[in-house]
This record gives structure tokens, C-alpha cells and sequence, in this order.
């Protein structure tokens, strides 16, 4: 190579771009460009396919009240599911990260975290058989008892529901769904806390309790909140668990827990609704997907800059 | 705090440090005593009341953790106490998480594996009213669209993640992480919503095929696929490539050559664990291939049937006797477990068989 070059020894500066480097920096470059406008791509279908249900007249919507009135109730559903699935969820995570970070012997950690990682991977189907076939029957009897005892609190104020699918069992089964993730962000975080704080800790006579809480949980909050939020993005998102698991009535919105009558979601109404769905109709449920979408895009992004910022924080302390 | 108690501090030096008395210690069996003491009042209790294996349970370790935390709080003290409580609750965190994975997997093998025979997996629906039937159909077009959503997702996303670490630079490089940490958020229904979208656009209203639940798969599986590959490039050390370049090598037989190569073993993981994610979702394959009773192979043509959707139309509309088909939906959720869990394990056994010697 060099030989045929007589000029090489002086200072070149344009390093020489051979065919098969521009090409392979191209198609990389490319695939990371197709990335952005898939995303893109996502946004602009759905607001290609929606629009029609925006224009529409009220009257032709399903609902019969315009596409905001068929959306507003679902939207409710879908943020009570997930803040409800996200107060059952969070605690618990944080308390396996804790468990499986700080507590367990650290030959068996790995084979619990894997443990815990193997919920995430069980398919959402499956979520909602296990939640209409073992968990809902078991609730039942508790459901009765809360409107009994608890029927003054409006969340709990009941007719319980005979079948179990209330919100409540829906908020459950999503906390479920959503805790490995919660939990695998937390204990990453708190894997990089840095043992001088957590020995200098120790060494004060702090006991475990004392030294997570001054060195561990400050380390990791924004972890355990970015953790929690992801986990957010993922319980508004979930479908089919819901769809199978919820008994809903349309247009509800009830704070009510417990009741047979239900506010739907928007992805369990989708998956309900459209392949039944023709024409004004399937635009309307577009348009509740870009709801969707928007929302969770906002609540993920919310949740990637928490992390991130720790991220960045993390390596010079 | 408690121990160092010095509010007159000025006074005489007479008492000196090692006069301050360790408080004394609960024995080792302190906590097993607790709770055993705690089982024998769970029983009492659960006579009381119901017993059953539920109400024993929770009554031991809420008796229990009470019972050892009142005794430590009056030896040991208020501080110590505290950590045996936390001790207790994050030990109980652990174990009622693992209570939905035992009875998840109990349950659907139980109920599953009723039809888990030969029939299963060689008939399709064809014609079938009650007994008998399978998913020979849907495990076939459940293949096929993974297979097509392997094709399309692994190539973009193994480039990309190279372009991330090999190439990116600036904003540009920043600008794709951040979406594809964003993309990582899209719900599968949405994604399913689009690949609809797209498709309707050339196909017409009320469209159903198999390549568009393929795509539908792939913004799903894209970005799962560049986080780990990003994450398994980056591991590949800088000597390498550094000695590559030495040898004046270029930079994309560097890449083709050495860095791919040293990280093959997590590539295949990255591979095998981005298939896991995406083979078992419903919502956009209910939305965008739908279901048919027939074997259709072709996912240019029409529906197709697949595993999870096959899996929720047995459920939810099992036929006039029902249990044959919510028998048949068990049976499809359990072979989609197993499906799942085999991948998962197969990404174990390849970073662990194949993983390059680090030399450490």
C-alpha cells in the first residue's frame, strides 16, 4: 500500500476513505436514520389515520358525543390502572432491589435477581389467564369484605363484584407486571452505590437499616423514581392483561375499586373494539392510541431524563 | 446516638470509654424461636378464624416479625429493632413477589397440560366444533412472523448499535439514543395501531396480513435489540481495536473482523432475549394479522393465525361447550411459556458457553 504512494511519508492529512469504509459507515449511519423516522413514522400514521375521526361529525363518533367525550373516560381508566398498579409495585420493588442488593448472601444474589427477571419475562397473555383464573376468584371474598367494613371509603364503596374483575385486581396484576422492571432499575442503582459510603457507614456503627437509608436510598432515589416512572410508561400501555381481566362498562368514571361497572383503558378498549371496528370506528380508537402514545412518550421521556441525570452523576462520586 | 449520651460533656473525665456497655444481644435462635413461636399462635389464631395454608402464613410472619421485633426493641434496643423489622418486611417483599411467579406457572401448567398432546400441535381448526383441534396453525404463523421480524429487526438494530458505538458522534448519536430509549416505552398496542396505519394506507381499511404484524413486532423489537447490543459492543476493549488499526486495518474490516467476533456470544444473547420479548406478544398481532381457523403460511395473504391470539380468542370465545376451547387457550398459554422461558434459558447457556475468555 504504502509503496505505491510516493508523497506518504509527508504529513497526510485526509486519511485515505476507502469504498468499503464509506459504505459501512453509511449503512450504519443509515439504520441509525431509520430509527428516527420510524419514530416519526409512528407518530405521522397515526395522526394520518385519527384525523378522520377528529373531522368527523359528533354524532357519527362511537358514543355519539365526538371523539374528546369517547376518549376523556378511557384516558381516566387507563391513569387509574397505572397509578394504582404503580403504588403496588413500587414498595415491593424497592424492597426486593433492597433485598437482593444488601441482604441476600451475595452467592445466591444473581440467582434471585434472575428469578425476579423472569416474571418481566412471562408474555402479557399469560398475566391476564393468571389473573382471571387464579387471582380474581381469590380476591372475591376480599372484595366483600372491604365493602362491608371499608364501604365508607369512596374507593371502596362497592356493590363488590361477584367474578373479581375490578379495577382493583387489575391494579394487582399490572403491579405485578410492571415490579421486575421497577426493580431491576432500583437495584442497579443501588449496585452503584459506592461501598466507601455504605463501609464508612458500617464503620460509624450505623446498623444495615441505618446505613441503607443514609447511603444507599439517597444514592438511589432519582433510580428509583426513574425506575418507577418507566414502570409507569409500561402499566399504561399494558392490553391484554387488562383486556382480559377488566369487566368494563363504557364511558364510567368511578373512583370505585371494587364494582363490577368499570372505566375501561384505552389499550384494553382497542384491543376490544377493533377487530370488530369499521370505518369512523377504527379511526376513533387510532386517535385513542395516539392518546396513548403521547402520554406514555411524555411519561418515558420524563423517566429517561431522571435517569439519565443520575447516570451522568454517578461516575465521579 | 444513644450511646454517646454527653450533654455534660465538660464534666470529669472519671468514667472512661470503656465504660459504655455494649447492649447485649438476642442468641442466634432468636428469630427461627420467634417464628416458630409465631406458627404455634398462627394455628390458635387460625382457629380462631379460617385456617388455611393463606391465613397460617401471614399470621406467622406478621405474629413473628412483631413478636421478634417487641423482644429486640427491650434487649437490644430501639435502633436494632428497627434494622430486624426492615430485615422482616424486605425479606416479606422478596417472598410475596414470588408468590404470583410460583402460582403463575403452577396454574398454567396445571391447566395446561390437560391438552398438551400430539394432537395439539398436528391439527389446525380447521372444522372443529368442540373436542379436539390445536394450534398447529398459530405455532406455524407464530414462527413465521417471529422469523420475518428477526429478519427485519436484527440487521437495523445490530447497525445501529454499531453506528452508536463505533461511529456516532454529536447530536446525531445523541439524538438516537434518546429515541431509542424512548421507542423502548412504545406500547405493543400502539405499535400494532401503526403498522395498521401503515399498511391501510396501500391496502385499504379493515386490512389484515401477516407482514404487518411482522412490522408491527419489529418497532418493538428494534430498540430492545440496539440497548443490548450497544451495551455488548461496548464491552469489546479498545486494545483491540486499537491493535487492529495498527496493523492497518480498516475500520470496517475492524469491525467485521475483530469487534463483531469478540462479541459474538453476547450478540446471540442480545438476539435470543430480543426474540423472547417480542414471540409472545398479543396486542399487535390481534390488531394488524387477526386470527383464522386455517393454516395460512403465506404472510403476504390474509390472516394469520398466531400463538397469543390464538391463545385469547380460546379464552374469550371458546365455542358452545366452552372448556374444550378454554382447555385448548391453557394449553397455548403453556406452550408459549415454555416457548419463552427455553429462549431465555438458551441466552443463558450461549453468553455462558460461548462468552470470550477475558483473562482476568
Amino acid at each position: 500500500m504504502t509503496s505505491t504512494t510516493p508523497s506518504t511519508g509527508s504529513t497526510s492529512r485526509a486519511p485515505v476513505r476507502r469504498l468499503g469504509d464509506r459504505l459501512f459507515a453509511g449503512t450504519s449511519r443509515g439504520a441509525g436514520i431509520l430509527i428516527v423516522l420510524i419514530l416519526a413514522g409512528v407518530a405521522g400514521f397515526l395522526i394520518v389515520q385519527a384525523a378522520p375521526a377528529f373531522t368527523a361529525p359528533r354524532a357519527d363518533v362511537p358514543g355519539g358525543h365526538g371523539v374528546v367525550a369517547y376518549i376523556a373516560p378511557l384516558l381516566f381508566g387507563t391513569a387509574l390502572a397505572a397509578v394504582l398498579a404503580l403504588l403496588i409495585a413500587t414498595p415491593l420493588a424497592v424492597g426486593v432491589a433492597l433485598f437482593i442488593t444488601q441482604f441476600a448472601p451475595r452467592r445466591l444474589a444473581q440467582g434471585l435477581g434472575y428469578l425476579v427477571d423472569l416474571l418481566a419475562a412471562i408474555p402479557s397473555i399469560v398475566y391476564g389467564f393468571w389473573g382471571i383464573a387464579w387471582l380474581a376468584p381469590r380476591l372475591t371474598p376480599f372484595y366483600a369484605w372491604l365493602a362491608d367494613h371499608l364501604g365508607f371509603i369512596p374507593l371502596f364503596a362497592g356493590p363488590a363484584s361477584v367474578t373479581g374483575k375490578t379495577m382493583f385486581t387489575v391494579g394487582l396484576v399490572l403491579g405485578v407486571m410492571i415490579l421486575p422492571i421497577v426493580s431491576a432499575i432500583s437495584r442497579e442503582v443501588f449496585l452503584q452505590v459506592p461501598s466507601l459510603h455504605r463501609e464508612a457507614a458500617l464503620a460509624l456503627g450505623a446498623t444495615r437499616w441505618e446505613m441503607i437509608r443514609m447511603a444507599v436510598l439517597p444514592y438511589g432515589r432519582s433510580g428509583i423514581i426513574g425506575g418507577a416512572m418507566l414502570g409507569l410508561g409500561r402499566a399504561l400501555g399494558e392490553t391484554l392483561a387488562v383486556a382480559i381481566v377488566l369487566s368494563a362498562s363504557g364511558g364510567i368514571v368511578t373512583f370505585n375499586l371494587i364494582s363490577p361497572d368499570n372505566p375501561s383503558t384505552i389499550a384494553s378498549n382497542i384491543a376490544l373494539q377493533f377487530p370488530e371496528s369499521t370505518g369512523i370506528g377504527v379511526n376513533t380508537l387510532v386517535a385513542s392510541g395516539l392518546a396513548l402514545f403521547v402520554l406514555t412518550l411524555a411519561v418515558n421521556v420524563l423517566a429517561r431524563a431522571i435517569v439519565n441525570r443520575r447516570s451522568q452523576f454517578s461516575g465521579a462520586n | 446516638m444513644s450511646q454517646t449520651s454527653a450533654p455534660q460533656a465538660p464534666a470529669a473525665p472519671s468514667p472512661p470509654p470503656t465504660s459504655v456497655q455494649p447492649r447485649p444481644r438476642l442468641p442466634r435462635w432468636a428469630t427461627a424461636a420467634a417464628f416458630a413461636g409465631a406458627a404455634v399462635v398462627a394455628v390458635l389464631l387460625g382457629v380462631l378464624t379460617a385456617l388455611n395454608l393463606v391465613t397460617f402464613v401471614l399470621y406467622t410472619a406478621v405474629v413473628g416479625t412483631l413478636a421478634l421485633w417487641a423482644v429486640s426493641r427491650r434487649v437490644e434496643g430501639r435502633r436494632k429493632a428497627k434494622d430486624r423489622l426492615v430485615t422482616s418486611l424486605v425479606l416479606g417483599a422478596f417472598a410475596v413477589t414470588l408468590v404470583p411467579l410460583l402460582s403463575l406457572v403452577y396454574e398454567v401448567v396445571r391447566r395446561g397440560v390437560a391438552r398438551l398432546d400430539g394432537e395439539f400441535f398436528n391439527s389446525s381448526m380447521v372444522g372443529i366444533i368442540g373436542p379436539g383441534g390445536g394450534a398447529y396453525h398459530a405455532i406455524l404463523g407464530t414462527l413465521i412472523i417471529t422469523g420475518l421480524t428477526v429478519v427485519m429487526s436484527v440487521p437495523i438494530g445490530l447497525l445501529t448499535a454499531v453506528y452508536l458505538v463505533e461511529y456516532g458522534t454529536g447530536r446525531l448519536k445523541r439524538a438516537i439514543t434518546f429515541l431509542v430509549d424512548v421507542m423502548t416505552g412504545i406500547p405493543s398496542i400502539v405499535a400494532g395501531l401503526f403498522a395498521y396505519a401503515l399498511f391501510a394506507i396501500f391496502f385499504g381499511p379493515g386490512v389484515r396480513l401477516g407482514i404487518a404484524g411482522a412490522v408491527a413486532l419489529s418497532v418493538l423489537m428494534i430498540p430492545v435489540m440496539v440497548r443490548s447490543a450497544e451495551e455488548v459492543l461496548k464491552l469489546v476493549p479498545n486494545e483491540l481495536r486499537e491493535a487492529a488499526y495498527a496493523l492497518g486495518v480498516p475500520k470496517w474490516r475492524t469491525i467485521v473482523k475483530v469487534v463483531i467476533p469478540t462479541a459474538i456470544a453476547g450478540l446471540g444473547t442480545s438476539v435470543t432475549l430480543a426474540i423472547a420479548r417480542v414471540i409472545g406478544e398479543t396486542a399487535p398481532l390481534l390488531v394488524t394479522v387477526g386470527i383464522t381457523n386455517a393454516t395460512n403460511l403465506d404472510p403476504f395473504d390474509g390472516r394469520m393465525a398466531t400463538l397469543p391470539v390464538f391463545a385469547y380468542y380460546q379464552l374469550t370465545q371458546p365455542g358452545v361447550p366452552p372448556e374444550f376451547g378454554i382447555d385448548r387457550a391453557w394449553t397455548a398459554a403453556l406452550v408459549l411459556i415454555m416457548l419463552v422461558m427455553g429462549l431465555n434459558l438458551l441466552a443463558r447457556l450461549i453468553s455462558h458457553f460461548f462468552a470470550p475468555k477475558t483473562g482476568r
